[in-house]
């Protein structure tokens, strides 16, 4: 019978470090699909999760058991994804006239019939991660875990750390990012 | 250009590609060998490394009160010495309830 994770946990804080490894095994997915919706490049995403697996090492005594490990984690990853965000704040002052040619194409078609624009494409997958890319860090934050991930205000602040109100003002203010990134994508393109 | 579409556009395409969930091959195994590698800091050295901090953070401030007051800083407005000056300071509020009696 495979021991539990409140078992797992329990030996690793009695000094067993290999009872982390299954640990390890069962939530790195999670933990690694959570680190590529902030990060793009692979060797970004290994270094959050390292890093995300060493929080998660040093303050596996401050888990109290209370809520799942995996919730525990998820928080640790949100909030380690936020800090590289921060740390790695690009110029996001770029320009939407470098569109490679498929996101032209793309944009092209959408502004052409709206409906029909392929959403499936890999093309407005590449847009998207490149408007976020121009969000500021919290800006992105929110916007991937409410309007791409479907979370409730209330999930965010306990994902994040944040209060619900700071939460509703972040989610306000991205909006209005997003919105200006966009006016942004469509005056360098068609004006 | 309609710009709320285009945003829901572009939210849906991100929502119907959820990032992959695969992980490296021995990904475990390396984050182990990671963790063993690590100093392992138990709470007493954590606390011993904050009271070393903190104690050279009092001294640098004892050096530069130190270094303060026996410069010529504040000679102008110096009595004789600084026994005096301290025992003026001590007294102060005594002289005023003399002085009010």
């Amino acid at each position: 019978m495979q021991p539990t994770d409140a078992e797992l946990i329990t030996a690793v804080l009695k000094g067993d470090t290999a009872s982390f490894e299954p640990l390890i095994a069962k939530y790195s997915p999670r933990v690694f699909a959570t680190a590529r919706r902030h990060a793009r490049r692979e060797s970004e995403v290994e270094d959050i999760v390292q890093e995300v697996w060493a929080k998660a090492f040093q303050k596996l005594g401050s888990f109290r058991g209370e809520a799942p490990f995996e919730h525990w984690l998820m928080r640790l990853a949100v909030r380690t994804c936020f800090d590289f965000l921060r740390a790695h704040q690009r110029n996001r002052e770029l320009s939407f006239s470098e569109l490679s040619e498929p996101e032209s194409d793309w944009l092209d078609h959408f502004v052409a019939d709206p409906d029909r624009s392929d959403e499936n494409a890999t093309a407005a997958r590449q847009l998207v991660e490149r408007i976020l890319a121009q969000l500021s860090p919290p800006a992105r934050l929110v916007i991937t875990l409410q309007e791409i991930e479907g979370r409730s205000v209330k999930e965010i602040a306990e994902l994040t750390g944040w209060s619900v109100t700071l939460v509703k003002v972040r989610a306000f203010r991205a909006r209005a990012e997003m919105r200006k990134c966009l006016q942004k994508l469509a005056r360098d393109k068609y004006w | 250009m309609n710009l709320g579409k285009l945003q829901e556009k572009l939210f849906a395409a991100a929502r119907a590609h959820p990032p992959s969930e695969r992980v490296p091959y021995a990904f475990e195994k390396r984050i182990l060998a990671r963790l063993a590698a690590r100093p392992v800091e138990d709470a007493r050295s954590q606390w011993g490394a904050a009271l070393w901090r903190g104690a050279a953070a009092c001294v640098a401030v004892t050096v530069l009160l130190s270094v303060w007051s026996f410069s010529g800083f504040d000679r102008h407005r110096s009595g004789a010495n600084l026994s005096q000056d301290l025992e003026h300071t001590l007294l102060a509020s005594a002289d005023e309830v003399d002085n009010n009696w």
